[in-house]
């Protein structure tokens, strides 16, 4: 069967070019890889997520992350393009929400404001944030004039808005999985290829420690190791500690993968003719066996990625991961932790319909990669 | 295949007595102990005379010893008589708190399980044999979405659609008027009738990767030559999938067949803390949040002890489904 798929492809090939063209290997896998719609599609709704959320997340946030505005869990405000009397606008606007005790159930009440439009507006200026850490501004994609507010996925039990905390939170959670599977990359690979090649007792001692690891129960060890983080640390030294504690978790996986790949490459006929050569250890490693499976190695990392965002936001969820006043979409989903809360204010749940979202296009790109991986079968 | 499971028993051994060292040091490494962390309460109840106390409390478990004798300490009492400690918080011994929730955790994994197997399998083979079909895409499309819900999330989301379209209240698997009544019928068509929703969730956590990886095992065998084989004897399509196929296609799953024994202890524990079950789960969290180290010690030690077991399990399953694999 993949016989006759290969001739139909050189035929097609034949037919556009009429030369034989070199290929890089990483053009082949884009090649293919741009057949999977649903993994192009990941890959560029990650790309906007990333752009959102981890470079301006101050530009396409129309408030800050700590503005607290009167009232509590405003409902989302809907946009309009046709106000109460029926007439249409091409410029969408809101309406303004305002607030009653309800004097039977004794809860906030939300009726909306009908008596004046606000349109939404481009380019407005607002809360201070800086660029990249470069420099300040104010300016925002969008957001109203003054007076009227603009909470696209409500606000929560301070008045912040929901839909700017979650771009904020989004920066925390894209970035933890990346930057976590990237340092459990580096120590199951070192650990995992002393293991593979060095053999006899360092690779028993190796595998014994893997095994012990894995057989610890997750959750009870991160706890242990998140309680074990000094209260007084800044945010940011929190954060670093998590994340280095979810690739802690993370690299015995992909040390068993590299471990199993370095032994069946060392005995390949390249890896011999390097050996004659003389060519020195450290130059067959990254020249000769990295590459060979480099491709294989970062479907499993992309697979990876979804899986520590996961563990973050349940980690954090259960309180025992990131805490306020980092923002985080766990944190901001510890809000919806009760179900009379769901109930009552069922937008809390929407950073969850965020993390969904990365994690699904991770899971698409991952599985595209993993058919592209390997271009020459 | 005898030398084969005596040699990785004895390995298993020294596993285990590392284990129970390392899970000590896990319990501890927070920084206080119970007692600090429950200094208010303490207070609250005996006054002024909480220091003579507590000073007393630290001698009666050993908590003044140095760590490696609080281990043999606690090591000795579970090797020699069982005893697994008490528990702080609850005032009662460990054994008692975890043969107490054994039970209906296991009914609800045991059950969950038989749920995502009878699920996943037949959605797993067809998706494969029907490739690129609708049936195939629409089920592909909801396993991704399946593997890409955080469980908690999944939990919260089912238990709002249900309450809001059928008014179903949840949380528990007693309601309030069987919590304390002895067993009766009544009571066990209650906690049927409470098990549908967390079997449901639990169930459908592990389903969607299950699919998935039943499909892409048959996928790889269907090219096979023994498949073509069986076929040009002559045989139906369903032997061929079901006698030679799937037998190599449930591989993957026996080899972590296993790893239910930790599950069928630890029950899902998120999940459990957000549909408030009384598993051993959440107990478990429980244990770990308020420091009460000998319950929480108890369970990291018999879940890793399960795990390597399981492994074992799993290993010597594989060697009898699997006739290619010998063991020397």
């Amino acid at each position: 069967m993949t016989d006759t798929k290969i001739n139909r492809e050189d035929k097609t090939d034949f037919s556009v070019e009429t030369k034989p063209v070199a290929r890089t290997q990483w053009q082949l896998i884009w090649k293919q890889f741009k057949r999977h719609k649903l993994a192009l599609f990941g890959l560029y709704t990650l790309l906007i997520l990333y752009v959102v959320c981890v470079a301006f997340p101050g530009f396409f946030a129309p408030y800050s992350q700590t503005n607290e505005f009167e009232g509590t869990n405003v409902p989302p405000h809907r946009i309009r393009f046709v106000d109460v009397d029926g007439n249409f606008h091409i410029r969408p606007f809101v309406y303004n929400r305002t607030q009653e005790l309800d004097m039977e159930t004794f809860q906030q009440v939300y009726t909306t404001d009908t008596s004046k439009r606000y349109p939404i507006k481009f380019f407005v200026r607002g809360d201070k944030y800086s660029v990249l850490g470069l420099y300040e501004t104010d300016i925002h994609l969008f957001g109203v004039e003054d007076g009227g507010r603009i909470f696209l996925f409500g606000s929560e039990d301070l008045g912040r808005d929901l839909f700017s905390r979650v771009i904020y939170a989004g920066r925390v959670s894209l970035t933890i999985g990346f930057v976590g599977v990237f340092i459990s990359m580096i120590l199951g690979l070192l650990l995992g290829g002393i293991s593979g090649l060095a053999g006899g007792v360092v690779d028993e001692l190796i595998q014994r420690i893997i095994e012990l690891l894995m057989s610890i129960p997750k959750i009870p060890l991160w706890m242990a190791l998140a309680a074990a983080i000094p209260q007084q640390w800044s945010a940011i030294k929190v954060y670093f500690a998590i994340t280095i504690i979810l690739s802690f978790m993370g690299w015995t996986g992909i040390a068993r993968v590299a471990r199993s790949k370095f032994i069946s490459l060392r005995e390949e006929d390249f890896v011999a003719a390097a050996h004659s050569f003389n060519a020195p250890m450290t130059i067959i490693i990254i020249k000769h066996l990295i590459p060979n499976f480099m491709s294989y190695l970062i479907v499993r990392l992309t697979l990876a990625i979804p899986g520590m965002i996961i563990a973050e936001t349940s980690l954090s969820f259960l309180g025992v991961g990131l805490k306020a006043p980092v923002v985080s979409l766990g944190v901001l989903l510890q809000r919806a932790q009760s179900f009379q809360t769901v109930s009552l204010y069922p937008w809390l749940l929407l950073p969850g319909l965020i993390v969904v979202i990365v994690v699904l296009s991770y899971n698409f790109v991952g599985d595209g990669l993993r058919d592209a991986a390997d271009p020459y079968s | 295949m005898l030398n084969f499971i005596l040699r990785r028993s004895i390995f298993m051994i020294i596993n285990i007595m590392l284990i129970s060292i390392l899970a000590f040091t896990v319990i501890q490494l927070p920084p206080g102990d119970f007692l600090s962390s429950q200094l208010e309460s303490l207070r609250a109840q005996y006054g002024n005379n909480v220091e003579d106390r507590i000073e007393y409390l630290r001698e009666l478990y050993g908590l003044n010893l140095p760590m490696h004798q609080q281990y043999l300490k606690w090591i000795k009492g579970i090797i020699f008589r069982g005893d697994f400690g008490q528990s702080f918080k609850e005032n009662r011994s460990v054994k008692e708190i975890v043969v107490e929730r054994l039970p209906l955790t296991m009914i609800i994994t045991l059950f969950s399980l038989l749920l995502t197997w009878v699920i996943a399998i037949p959605i797993g083979v067809f998706s494969a044999v029907k490739k690129y079909t609708v049936f195939d895409y629409i089920f592909t499309f909801i396993a991704f979405i399946g593997r890409s819900i955080p469980s908690f999330l999944l939990a919260l989301i089912l238990m709002f659609f249900l309450y809001e379209n059928f008014g179903m209240s949840i949380g528990g698997l007693f309601s309030p008027e069987f919590k304390n009544a002895s067993w009766s019928l009544a009571k066990i068509m209650d906690l049927f009738k409470h098990m549908i929703l967390p079997v449901i969730i639990i169930g459908a956590a592990g389903t969607a990767g299950m699919v998935r990886v039943l499909r892409s095992m048959v996928l790889d065998e269907l090219g096979k030559q023994y498949v073509q084989t069986a076929r040009s004897k002559g045989l139906a399509e369903r032997v061929v999938i079901w006698k030679h196929i799937f037998r190599i296609a449930i591989l993957p799953i026996i080899s972590t067949i296993g790893w239910l024994l930790p599950r069928l202890v630890s029950g899902a524990m998120i999940i459990s803390i957000v549909l408030n079950l009384p598993t051993t789960g959440a107990i478990m969290y429980q244990s770990l949040l308020n420091q009460d180290m000998f319950v929480a010690g108890a369970f990291v030690l018999l879940l890793s002890t399960l795990t390597i077991i399981g492994t074992l399990i799993s290993d010597i399953l594989l060697g009898l489904v699997d006739p290619r694999i010998r063991y020397e």
